[in-house]
């Protein structure tokens, strides 16, 4: 058998630093496609939408059809409502139920409640939003941000729990046994000590399951419904961004195809400033060499 | 002022093994005592019972009579948290909370128990990083740093100045150097000596001359049983038992 | 066990048992040189305490390492400590055989005279307790070391008996001072050796048994 001081005096085989390389490349080469699309995508945005984009497009409501000019003010604002509901039932829900998962579930109910989130996350966003047709706008008799917040706090659910309880699993049991030891009960140790470990990961869960929903049109189709003029009031049809854009986009005037294009560029930018500013903010409250 | 602990009939179980048999021992106040023994001897599983963490793991029980100081700790109508509170710990491995200061580590025991008056506070944390020779190298650097950022030994001496911070009468300490450098293993030693002025502390170590040095009583445990317990000098050059004697010798385990 | 620590008590041992051979030796050439005043044998004992004393040396070194290195405990340490000793207490009964040597030799240079004192009898009770206690210290058997410790009133009993007998001669006939002098010194010089080997029968009990047995007592760690 060769000994190793043999083979180590020898200068690497051409094939091994071709393959080495070669590898290296392809590596490098899918990263960049997949960067491609991304890219493509935005500047394309962009292009076709930054025409449309001025100060009326984000001030004033849609004008009749037929008349040019108008915004998207209302979508934009509505698209918020909506989203602020979806979080207050998505966000607190979901980290109840990531919490339950993992500090308390190790058990066959455990078990159910993740394989029902599991399949909650699978379900057509259509189908979701006719189930919160048949649950808020049915009964309530008409449409409303707060059914749109409805459909969408629950595809919120299932993403930011299992986000929470990941987290909360990789946080070591020695904190929790720390925090034992000093006498804090088991609810407070959860709370401000497991979680606060695994903040970061929690709210990396939160926006990512934020920025999913914010685009979703179909389940806003039957609940939010959409509206042309403006709306604070929940419990009325709000316009959304992305229904907005939907009914633009389909529309045969050119002027709508235009401020379809600017709304879409709209959205993505909003979507992408509300996660660098959590980003921001809470990389600002970190302590150093946390 | 430490107190001092009776432990009578003590048995303890993971699942269906029993890992602590029928223990008696008497720990005596303001003394530091020893617990040595090989793997898996139950001389963790005994500390923990002490401060009943031992039932924090799924399936593990724990029975019998353990005194601290008045407080009885198996007693009917007898809260974990609450004996959790009066007995504090330190581990093994040092495990700062990793996203507070020290200044929270060391006050986190107290916040979280509804104490809310800051002056007082800011007291206790400094008096706690004192006794834990740990408060000129942190003293500027309290609320900015983080636990983490800090040295292995510094990190356990925060460990102890938390865990003093909520003023128990009894420390327990389970091989609390068994991870450090011998420096900082030796600060940690002169650290235990010094605080057995104000508190009782009960050591785990399979590190004998660190029993040894730091612990007036040491007790031999072996398979779930508590072989010797005597002074320790005794038991380093004269021990009563058999077993003993080829354990500290280095016959076997 | 640790291989290389055992080693190293086992090492220590060897080295002991043969230095206590070297003294044994030592005692035994200076009796015979009392018996048959033939100085070689005083050369002999003169010449071999240079070993003795290299031995000394040595062992001390070995135990100071073990103790340094090894961290020994118990019994272990109760070992080494109790070499240590006899160690020391077997250096000096090879001076003690020198100084009979010495003794001797003076003898030999003056007038020989009928000394009612069995010294060769004396010696052979103080081999036996040399040779006993080493045994005990071979086998780690400490009721041998205790018998040791029961010879030593008949030695001293014997010192004390030549005292009274040599003190009349000397009274009696003033010209035999010397001799008796020298006589009385060399039976000194055994009753010493006696003593030396009852600390090395102490010191085996100590070890075997942890139990401090010198002065008359027995002390067990409380």
């Amino acid at each position: 058998m060769p000994s190793i001081a043999a083979s180590t005096s020898q200068p690497v085989s051409l094939w091994r630093r071709v393959a080495n390389q070669g590898a290296t490349a392809f590596a490098i080469l899918t990263a960049v496609l997949v960067l491609v699309p991304l890219m493509a995508i935005f500047v394309y945005l962009l292009i076709k939408g930054v025409g449309a984009l001025n100060w009326a497009f984000l001030t004033q409501t849609p004008k009749p059809v037929g008349e040019a000019g108008g915004g998207m003010a209302n979508a934009i604002v509505g698209s918020g409502v909506i989203l602020a509901i979806a979080s207050l039932i998505g966000i607190p829900l979901g980290i109840g139920s990531g919490i339950y998962l993992a500090e308390y579930g190790r058990n066959r109910f455990g078990d159910i409640v993740r394989f029902t989130a599991d399949v909650l996350n699978g379900v057509p966003s259509i189908v979701i939003g006719i189930a919160a047709y048949s649950l808020v706008v049915v009964p309530q008799k008409h449409f409303s941000a707060l059914s749109g917040g409805v459909a969408l706090g629950i595809m919120m659910i299932p993403t930011v729990a299992r986000a929470t309880e990941e987290m909360l699993l990789m946080v070591p049991n020695a904190v929790r046994e720390a925090a034992f030891g000093l006498g804090i009960p088991k609810w407070r140790t959860t709370l401000s000590i497991t979680l606060r470990t695994a903040s970061a990961g929690v709210i990396t869960g939160c926006m990512l399951a934020f920025a999913r929903v914010a685009g979703e049109t179909a389940p806003l189709l039957f609940t939010a419904f959409g509206n042309q003029f403006w709306n604070l009031n929940p419990n009325q049809p709000t316009a959304a961004l992305p229904l907005q854009i939907f009914v633009y986009a389909i529309s045969p005037f050119d002027e709508w195809h235009n401020q379809a294009w600017a709304g879409a560029l709209i959205l993505i930018i909003l979507i992408v400033g509300a996660v660098a500013a959590v980003r921001i903010t809470v990389s600002r409250g970190r302590l150093k060499g946390a | 002022m430490g107190v001092g602990i009776e432990v009578r009939g003590l048995n303890a179980w993971y699942g269906k093994n029993q890992a602590l048999n029928e223990i008696d021992m008497k720990v005596p106040a303001n003394h530091v005592t020893a617990v040595i023994g090989p793997s898996g001897c139950g001389k963790s599983t005994f500390i923990r019972c002490l401060n009943r963490m031992h039932e924090t793991i799924p399936d593990a029980r724990a029975e019998g009579d353990v005194k601290v100081g008045e407080m009885d700790v198996y007693g009917d109508g007898s809260d974990p948290v609450e004996v959790r509170r009066r007995i504090g710990m330190v581990f093994q491995k040092p495990n700062p909370f990793p996203t507070m200061s020290i200044y929270g580590n060391v006050a986190a025991g107290l916040k979280l128990n509804g104490f809310s008056n800051r002056k007082q506070m800011d007291e206790l944390v400094e008096r706690s990083l004192k006794l834990a020779a740990l408060w000129d190298e942190v003293k500027d650097n309290l609320h900015k740093k983080s636990g983490a950022s800090l040295s292995g030994g510094q990190q356990q001496r925060l460990c102890i100045a938390r865990a003093l911070a909520v003023e128990p009468e009894v420390l327990l300490m389970d091989e609390p150097a068994s991870a450090l450098d011998p420096i900082s293993t030796s600060k940690i030693e002169e650290l235990i000596f010094q605080l057995k002025q104000h508190y009782t502390v009960v050591i785990v170590t399979h590190n004998m001359q660190q029993a040894a040095r730091v612990a007036e009583l040491t007790g031999f445990f072996l398979m779930g049983s508590l072989i010797e317990y005597d002074k320790t000098e005794k038991i380093f050059t004269n021990p009563a038992d058999k077993r003993t004697e080829d354990y500290v010798t280095g016959r076997f385990g | 066990m640790r291989s290389r620590f055992q080693q190293g008590l086992d090492e220590l041992k060897e080295k002991l048992l043969r230095m206590g051979g070297l003294a044994e030796q030592a005692i035994d050439r200076a009796t015979e040189a009392y018996r048959t005043r033939d100085s070689k044998f005083c050369q002999l004992v003169l010449t071999g305490e240079s070993a003795i004393n290299e031995a000394e040396r040595e062992i001390d070194e070995l135990a100071l390492d073990l103790l340094a290195m090894q961290q020994p405990m118990a019994i272990d340490l109760r070992f080494i400590l109790a070499v240590l000793k006899i160690n020391a207490d077997l250096e000096r009964v090879g001076d003690q055989a020198v100084n009979i040597a010495q003794r001797v030799l003076d003898l030999i240079s003056e007038v020989e005279i009928e000394l009612p004192v069995d010294i060769p009898r004396m010696a052979d009770a103080v081999t036996t307790m040399v040779q006993r206690a080493l045994e005990s210290f071979l086998d780690g058997k400490a009721e041998v070391a205790e018998a040791v410790l029961q010879m030593d009133g008949i030695v001293d009993r014997m010192k004390d008996e030549a005292f009274v007998v040599l003190v009349q001669k000397m009274h009696d006939n003033p010209k035999t001072v010397r001799q008796a002098l020298d006589v009385l010194l060399i039976a000194r010089n055994l009753e010493r050796i006696a003593d030396h080997a009852t600390n090395i029968a102490e010191d085996v009990i100590f070890w075997v048994r942890g139990a401090d047995v010198r002065h008359g007592g027995a002390h067990y760690r409380e």
